[in-house]
């Protein structure tokens, strides 16, 4: 009995009139947790009750704590027939559990009916009393942290990754168990609501006590997601990456992760990272003698071990630190590399490699939920790997042991492993699962990156030791490595140009990378990002069981292979060469699949320019169609240009330096030119993926196009027409706004501090009975532009602006509808410094690229840095005085003002992204993870089924952030809306809808102080740096 | 588009000033859409017809939900549901309690029953305010006026206090519920020319100097009904027309003051004896209801307009009434 959990009641407010005659209430309140309840008296008519009760305990397991919510029952009293419910609060009380988060609950929370929504409040205090349990043999995990953020979070320091968790448990859906048919729509929707918070706890201890048994202590990336599968039950599933934290003490850096250390980057460009340490002498790649005394390094390129044609006599020299005490000070911020290093560092690769694999063959799978990484941490991406597979669902028989779905997720998981490792990789990051279910067919998916990466982080102790491990450094800089290949040059697993990078010019990088995963901060990259989508619809014919399966599986590989297409082709329209973030999600209804990529494109100055289109036609003899193909080439030709000025990508001309030596490279930038006759060099992959049916087939699918040149596009059909014309549609955003669907924008590093959190959900109804494949996709394309276009109009007043974190789903949940829900994040960004930056740029850009880099003094570089940031920190102040109607309320919310006696609101803000601009997390306080039901039977008067939804979000909005406030913070970050099923029945006046949203709630406060340390502007500068 | 259901929730509210005037003007969706279009908001932003039409719906349905909070203004500030920022919670509460002149015109003093409610399409008709905007505004007057009845204290604070408006609108709403509670007829012809606002002025001028309030402030219904006491002892004035000696004496001082200083003299001088009737006797019948009720209407018949046709100017009036209320305190009988 390690747990006594204390609940006391205090009052309530805005109550609805329960009593028709007196307009009163007489509410009392049940307090309920696992199988005891207490009750309060009853306050009669008021509509604003004191109860001010005493406390009442629970003395429970601490099992049943990590399981079960506290449940609070607010009820009319009626003495001549059965008391009314009024509504019910759930609270999780997993973030008293942990010592680090939360240590009282106390706050008003809304009082929320599944029929009527909210109605009225209530005030309750809850404290947990936790005895020291030190059975090995337990059930429980608490004090296991849990984070929704994908990366470490900011006032932690990661110890030691372990590595990937998973878990999964099943019941039978309450909606479906035949007591429902005699059961009052809220009481089988509290049924479920119920199941689901004990389910989800349940999940949270198992995946906990995983984690303790690897030696973690907190799971990072944690990703739970519901499957409804009807009659054949339910299933919580989450998955997420186990890590040793160690809590930063408030007053040292916040964060090592975003923060570039002079020492760990020294190779990124003009790198003026605003650190204590600044005046160390910072060496930029393409140094040609040092301005320190003569060290071996020079000498160092030829040792290295990189593939075989890579030449040795290249005079290009390797990052280094004149300084080898500073690497003692600073051991974890990873990168450093040490004097010796250079001449062991041939073999040094190869047992790095051999190291790495042994420390992640140990693992049954080598994956991480993480989408960015402290420095250092990851080496090489191979490109993105995918699986996917359709399913039969049938009855769950046995719910304690799931062993079917278990199995199906282990053999998706196995196929990412093997993708992976065809890449040359060992690993896969930014790997995520999820599915996809209609009627009975299911379709499950996985995606990551495959990658290299460091040991370092997976070994015991290794970073408390620090110095001996910079020895086995990669000899890429963290600007460009990553792009480096990680697969064998001869033996590639798919065809693939490769040039020598083109930061480096050392190892050789592909022409376009693929990535699920965040851009690393350090990368080097012209302009700015932008989303990019592609988006398909196809027909399918209306099939039951195992029929219908083959069916989907088998249009699966076309939908990937035009997705893919549509990318590719729009990426190059951009004229970018690189996705982050791509995830592609195929959705699955009665008559038709949708498909859905969105990326944020970049143009990595590591790989080589993107070549244009060219446009072919296949009968050449046809002179109007090539006067027609004419227009289309030149249509396609200046959207490039123009893109090109819209994104501002100016990538440096690297190859005028030294002619000689690149002349061969230099002529294929000469083919590059758009329009060139000469149809660009073929198209390769980084996708890597395949299909499997309910047999254990796996079929690969090679999208490189078979003999094609990719770039080509050959109008043959209608078909080609009518996707050129869709490639060109896609409008760009208004002046003023940009978009990507990362954590941060490349090329905007100013943020301001005024941040709008949004949801949007439409569905629409496909009216026309007889749609072509056509037809439905600029029907799909049109509804995305639209959703895009009306957020560019509905948050105009915060120009300029970055929609952040874009995340679309979407779903068929009926035959003829098309739904698509958006969750994003709107950011303010100082345009004026954007200019000052644009203005500085040729300055830095010019000393990077030349050797007159070496002649800048460093002092200079901080210098300038620091004032910089002083002037970026002065804008910020400024801005927070400037009245904009629509950003929240800045300082103010800041300032936690909880009041609980009635007063005004603690203002919480919330963002999708793991941070919130101008501010600095100091705790965490826990995982928010709630699950709603709502249904109506008066769609009509709550003004159809968008009134009902818009409430329905506006209450889930309020009940996130009362809980957030009751735990002490004033903000969520790592927000996500994981589930948004609407069923409705408007001829019945009745709808229904399901909600899942999770997040990270914690405190932050303003960032006043000038420090270097502060987050954002230390990003934006080193990242500046990097970008030129 | 065969949008089946388009929402859009943002974490802060949501709210665009000139769609939430439009809402409260009374506009419908597709009305408000072709102001906005009109407006030229469309070239401003890239946007088509479809987004404006998706945003207006959009911005109406928060409306419609914040309606509920806004009828007891001070739940807006700690309610959960919606969270806005406070100076715009201020701004919409203002404005949602801001009326048009030309209703409340028709409307003042009239009671606030469903009776009048049912003339509210003729007066919509007549002011070319939409009949959802007057039932709104007229919800309001009806809503302040039924919470401030049975509270005590000042008036205007509690206006203020309870629907969190800004002094002047709290002023015009006590003038409102001033001239409700006294049904003081204000729509007759001859009253056409006076504005609410001068209405309101003579309503802060009743409250401050004829109410229970002025004289003790803990007392109920103390700024919204008239002193009945001082009314009563209004008909002391009489004596001011009755007694031809006191009538004389008093209309030579007034006269002696005034004599050089106007160039409606010569009129003053003549009319005395009419003007001082009028105003007395006006005073001494404000005990029957009736009366009360015709107080404007009287004012102006038997005073205004006697004034009006000899042609005083505001300054010839200021300056005789000073003189006529300082020369009655001179008086023995009033010593």
């Amino acid at each position: 009995m390690p747990g006594k959990l204390k609940a006391k009641i205090v009052a309530g407010r805005h109550l609805p009139v329960m009593d028709r005659a007196s307009d009163l209430t007489d509410a009392f309140v049940e307090v309920k947790f696992g199988n005891t309840t207490f009750k309060t008296d009853v306050c009669p008519k008021s509509l604003n009750p004191q109860w001010n009760s005493e406390w009442f305990k629970f003395e429970v397991d601490d099992e049943d704590l990590q399981d079960e919510p506290l449940q609070i029952t607010v009820l009319d009293h009626d003495t001549y027939s059965a008391n009314d419910a009024i509504g019910k609060v759930y609270i999780d009380i997993d973030p008293l559990l942990c010592s680090e988060a939360a240590s009282v609950i106390s706050g008003w929370f809304p009082i929320y009916d599944t029929i009527h929504g909210i109605r009225g409040e209530i005030n309750v205090l809850v404290k947990v009393e936790l005895f020291n349990d030190l059975n090995r043999f337990r059930q429980s995990s608490c004090g296991v942290k849990f984070f929704c953020t994908t990366s470490i979070p900011r006032c932690y320091r990661v110890a030691m990754v372990h590595g990937f968790v998973e878990e999964l448990v099943v019941n039978e859906d309450p909606e479906y168990q035949w007591i429902d048919r005699i059961r009052t729509p809220r009481a089988s929707n509290e049924a479920r609501q119920r199941l689901i918070s004990l389910m989800s706890g349940e999940l949270q201890r198992k995946i906990g006590l995983k984690v303790l048994e690897m030696g973690g202590n907190a799971v990072v990336g944690y990703l739970q997601c519901f499957d409804l599968e009807g009659e054949s039950g339910l299933v919580v599933r989450a998955i997420g990456t186990a890590c040793t934290l160690d809590k930063l003490s408030s007053g040292s850096a916040p964060n090592t992760t975003t923060h570039v250390h002079p020492n760990t980057a020294p190779a990124s460009n003009a790198c003026n990272s605003p650190s204590k340490d600044g005046k160390e002498p910072v060496f930029g790649e393409d140094v040609l003698s040092f301005s320190g005394p003569p060290t071996p390094f020079r000498a160092l390129p030829t040792s290295s071990s990189s593939p075989p044609p890579f030449s040795p006599s290249k005079p290009c020299s390797r990052q280094s630190s004149s300084s080898d005490t500073d690497l003692s000070l600073t051991p974890k911020t990873g990168m450093g590399s040490g004097g010796s290093a250079g001449k062991e560092a041939g073999p040094l690769k190869t047992l790095l490699r051999q190291q790495t694999q042994t420390a992640l063959e140990q693992r049954e799978f080598p994956f991480f939920t993480l989408t960015s990484f402290p420095l250092g941490f990851l080496v090489h991406v191979g490109g993105v790997v995918s699986a996917r597979s359709v399913k039969l669902l049938d009855r769950i028989h046995n719910p304690d042991e799931p062993e079917t779905r278990d199995a199906w997720w282990e053999e998706i998981r196995q196929e990412i492993k093997s993708h992976a490792k065809a890449l040359g990789c060992h690993a896969v990051v930014g790997y995520s699962e999820s599915t996809s279910i209609c009627e009975e067919v299911c379709i499950l998916s996985a995606s990551g990156t495959a990658s290299i990466l460091n040991p370092r982080y997976m070994r015991e102790g290794c970073l408390d030791i620090g110095n001996t491990d910079h020895r086995f450094e990669e000899p890429s800089p963290p600007s460009c490595g990553f792009c480096h290949i990680p697969y064998d040059e001869l033996n590639m697993p798919f065809p693939a140009q490769l040039t020598y990078c083109h930061h480096c010019r050392r190892q050789k990088v592909p022409d376009v990378l693929f990535t699920t995963i965040d851009m690393p901060s350090e990368a080097a990259v012209s302009g700015k990002g932008c989303l990019i989508q592609a988006r398909l619809c196809r027909l399918k014919k209306k099939a039951q069981g195992e029929v219908n399966a083959t069916v989907i599986s088998n249009l699966l590989p076309f939908m990937e292979y035009e997705l893919h297409t549509q990318l590719m082709n729009k990426l190059k329209l951009r004229n970018m060469n690189a996705l982050f973030g791509l995830q592609i999600q195929i959705s699955v209804g009665e008559n038709m699949l949708l498909g859905l990529a969105s990326a944020t494109g970049v143009y990595l100055t590591a790989l080589p320019a993107p070549g244009g289109i060219q446009i072919a036609g296949k009968t050449p003899i046809d002179l109007s169609n090539e006067h027609h193909i004419l227009t289309i080439q030149k249509r396609i030709n200046d959207t490039i240009a123009k893109n090109r000025e819209l994104y501002q990508i100016n990538p440096p001309k690297l190859f005028a330096l030294d002619p000689e030596v690149f002349g061969g490279i230099n002529m294929e930038l000469t083919e590059e030119v758009v329009g060139s006759p000469i149809p660009e060099p073929r198209q390769r992959s980084r996708l890597f993926r395949s299909h499997s049916e309910s047999s254990d087939e796996l079929s690969e699918l090679d999208l490189s196009h078979g003999k094609k040149d990719a770039f080509v596009l050959e109008i043959d059909d209608t078909d080609a027409v009518e996707d050129i014309h869709s490639l060109l549609t896609d409008a760009p955003p208004p002046s003023g706004f940009y978009s990507c669907n990362t954590e941060i924008m490349p090329g905007i590093y100013n943020w301001t501090s005024a941040v709008q959190m949004f949801t949007s959900v439409r569905v629409f109804r496909l009216s026309n009975v007889n749609l072509t494949n056509q037809g439905l996709n600029k029907i799909f394309t049109d509804l995305c532009e639209n959703l895009l276009k009306s957020f560019y109009f509905k948050l105009r007043s915060m120009i300029p602006c970055c929609l952040c974190h874009l995340n679309f789903t979407v779903a068929v949940p009926e035959d003829e509808l098309i739904q698509v829900a958006v969750t994003a994040v709107a950011m303010t960004f100082d345009k004026d410094q954007t200019q000052e930056r644009t203005a500085d740029k040729p300055v830095t850009k010019g000393c990077s690229e030349t050797e007159e880099q070496l002649q800048f003094p460093l002092e200079l570089f901080a210098d300038s840095s620091s004032t910089n940031t002083q002037t970026s920190s002065k804008i910020s102040a400024s801005s927070l005085d400037r009245c904009s109607p629509l950003p929240e309320g800045r300082s103010r919310s800041l300032r936690s003002n909880r009041s609980f006696g009635g007063g005004s609101v603690t203002v919480v803000k919330m963002t999708p992204l793991s941070f919130l601009p101008g501010t600095r997390i100091i705790k965490y306080l826990g995982i928010i993870n709630m699950f709603f039901i709502r249904e109506t039977t008066s769609l009509r008067e709550e003004g159809g089924v968008s009134g009902f939804l818009h409430s329905f979000i506006a209450e889930v909005f309020a009940m996130v952030r009362a809980h957030v406030a009751a735990l002490g913070g004033n903000a969520v970050v790592s927000y996500s809306m994981k589930e948004c099923m609407l069923m409705e029945n408007p001829h019945k006046n009745q709808a229904q809808c399901l909600i899942n949203v999770s997040g990270d709630a914690v405190i932050c406060v303003l960032e006043t102080d000038q420090e270097p340390m502060s987050s954002t502007t230390s990003i934006g500068q080193t990242c500046t740096s990097g970008a030129t | 588009m065969a949008m089946e259901l388009d929402v859009f929730v943002g974490n802060t509210t949501i709210m665009d000033e000139e769609v939430y005037q439009l809402w409260l003007d009374g506009y419908t969706v597709n009305d408000a859409v072709k102001v906005r279009m009109e407006g030229g908001v469309l070239e401003e932003c890239e946007a088509s017809a479809d987004v404006l039409l998706s945003d207006t719906m959009d911005q109406y349905r928060t409306f419609q939900m914040c309606e509920r909070l806004l009828h007891s203004p001070a739940k807006l500030a700690n309610q959960l549901l919606f969270q806005i920022p406070p100076h715009r919670q201020a701004v919409l509460i203002e404005r949602y309690y801001t009326f048009d002149d030309a209703f409340v015109r028709e409307v003042l003093g009239k009671k606030l029953s469903k009776g009048t409610k049912k003339d509210l399409d003729d007066i919509s008709a007549k002011t070319a305010v939409t009949l959802k905007s007057c039932r709104r505004q007229f919800d309001n007057f009806k809503r302040v006026f039924k919470v401030v009845e049975e509270l005590k204290g000042p008036l205007v604070e509690n206006i203020r206090q309870h629907f969190l408006l800004s002094d002047k609108l709290a002023r015009d709403y006590a003038a409102i519920v001033f001239f409700a509670n006294n049904r003081f007829e204000t729509g007759k012809r001859k009253l056409q020319y006076i504005t609410f606002q001068d209405f309101a002025f003579c309503a802060g001028q009743l409250i401050n100097n004829w109410t229970v309030g002025a004289v003790d402030n803990m007392v109920e219904d103390m700024d919204v009904d008239l002193d009945k006491e001082f009314l009563q002892e209004l008909k002391e004035l009489k004596v001011l027309i009755t007694d031809k000696d006191l009538l004389d004496q008093h209309k030579s001082l007034v006269c002696t003051a005034l004599r050089g200083k106007t160039k409606a003299f010569n009129e003053m001088e003549a009319n005395f004896k009419n003007l001082s009737r009028g105003l007395v006797n006006i005073a001494a019948k404000l005990t029957n209801t009736k009366d009360v009720r015709d107080f404007f209407i009287d004012l102006v018949e038997k005073f205004i307009e006697p004034c009006r046709s000899d042609r005083w100017t505001a300054a010839d009036m200021r300056l005789y009434l000073t003189h006529y209320t300082n020369s009655a305190h001179i008086l023995d009988t009033f010593k």
